[in-house]
């Protein structure tokens, strides 16, 4: 039952709350259920923070590194105005990386442990990240549809448990809806302009799709500890709800400009209403997390790089009476 | 050496193989609670965090951080050691009498009286 704290012994979350404080967890429960906000010193089960720290570091790690993808193209944006908006876009992605580390740290792990995490493969971020952007187009598809799930994603988040993660992803819409303006805008201009720019944005299509249909993860079906995730609104929807929204939302506008998605099988059932598409390769996608993608090396490369040029600029500002302590919300 | 397809990366010169150092504790700093003004006249209004190595650096990751769009006149921040809260535990402390009618405006209601009032004066 929602928001109950009875566990039933033959449940496979039983596992997840050994050892937790019964009565604790029940008005954990019994909070949430409310619809309140935890706050990070409010008692938590160990398996809530732990995923909650998973979830938000990896959402930051995903901000920075897709800041490499879409830069690779700003100093070849066409014009003046493009190069300044990506720009804007690729400063908001970096200001939502920070906004998310700030807010996994009031969970207890530092930011330099999350960095380091990063660095060394450990740590895991967004899987479209790992392809390339081979064209001004790739970069426009990337700032339309890619962040189109990742608004549908954070819509849902927003709406969960934790005080600092919703008040993050508040911010981070807010600035999403721009990005989503903007890339749709780009998109727009290159499929209605000459027969050379619409095979472009049609070719940088074909390449993002399969990356895109990865985007929401596996069917739930596979997904671990989904149900007690969810009653504790960690996890807002199921992976196949979110990509079902994402193709009900986005497919039409594609199909509106007379694009093609590379899936001949993809097409509304019109009566459950829901999306048929050929299943994306898993394979695929966990060999490409596991650090086995066409630019995974390369991402973690430059952000190693960053990280050990700007080193001695941290250190030479760094003070003796500096202290930190963990931030409150 | 990357050669990428972002010329940046190229121009960089970077190794693939390049492993680094962990970040030691503190490499990041300590944080700063960010206040945000967005028109003279409003509430300043806490908006997050930055890390920064002293307030004048905090100052400007805020400002790129919480006022690169939309409207702001004014930043704050101040260490986040240096603030002092209560606890949520705690909040037991903000509860007085269950009614509070009387220290609020629709507590008092004169206008019965003055009604009867004027009624016996004219009569």
């Amino acid at each position: 039952m929602y928001g109950n704290a009875y566990i039933d012994p033959n449940e496979k979350a039983a596992g997840i709350l050994a050892g937790e404080d019964m009565q604790k967890l029940a008005e954990f429960e019994a909070r949430i259920a409310r619809g309140e906000k935890i706050e990070p010193k409010d008692w938590m089960p160990k398996e809530y923070r732990k995923q909650l720290i998973r979830m938000i570091e990896q959402h930051a790690h995903s901000e920075i590194i897709g800041a490499l993808p879409e830069g690779t193209w700003i100093t070849r944006a066409p014009g003046f105005k493009r190069k300044l908006a990506l720009m804007a876009k690729v400063q908001d992605e970096v200001g939502h990386g920070q906004l998310l580390y700030s807010a996994a740290e009031t969970l207890g792990k530092s930011r330099e442990a999350m960095i380091n995490d990063l660095i060394t493969g450990k740590s895991k971020y967004s899987n479209v990240f790992n392809y390339p952007a081979f064209t001004w187009a790739d970069a426009c598809v990337i700032a339309w549809l890619i962040d189109a799930g990742a608004i549908i994603n954070q819509v849902a988040n927003a709406k969960g448990s934790y005080g600092p993660y919703c008040r993050a992803l508040d911010r981070i819409c807010t600035e999403e809806s721009f990005h989503l303006k903007y890339g749709h805008d780009n998109v727009v201009t290159l499929a209605t302009g000459t027969p050379v720019q619409r095979k472009m944005v049609q070719e940088a299509l074909n390449r993002w799709w399969p990356p895109i249909m990865h985007f929401f993860g596996p069917s739930d079906k596979i997904s671990n500890h989904t149900e007690i995730l969810m009653r504790w609104k960690v996890k807002m929807a199921t992976n196949d709800d979110m990509r079902q929204q994402f193709l009900n939302m986005y497919v039409p506008k594609i199909w509106d400009l007379g694009l093609t998605v590379p899936d001949a099988k993809l097409s509304k059932n019109e009566e459950t209403g829901k999306w048929e598409y050929t299943e994306p390769d898993w394979d695929e996608f966990k060999r490409v997390i596991n650090g086995d993608g066409p630019c995974n090396a390369e991402r973690l490369a430059v952000r190693r790089n960053a990280e050990e040029r700007g080193r001695w600029v941290r250190e030479a500002l760094n003070t003796s009476e500096s202290k930190y302590m963990v931030p409150f919300a | 050496m990357i050669k990428s397809l972002d010329p940046r990366v190229t121009r960089a010169e970077i190794e693939l193989d390049n492993a680094i150092e962990p970040l030691k504790e503190m490499d990041q700093w300590e944080t700063f609670e960010v206040f945000h003004q967005k028109r003279r006249g409003d509430q300043h209004m806490h908006v997050g965090i930055v890390h920064a190595p002293n307030a004048e650096m905090a100052i400007l990751f805020a400002k790129e951080q919480y006022g690169r769009r939309g409207l702001s006149v004014n930043i704050w921040v101040v260490k986040t050691r240096d603030v002092f809260t209560t606890d949520y535990d705690d909040s037991d402390i903000f509860e007085t009498v269950p009614e509070k009618q009387y220290r609020e405006a629709g507590g008092y209601k004169v206008m019965d009286k003055i009604n009867k009032y004027k009624k016996s004066v004219k009569a």
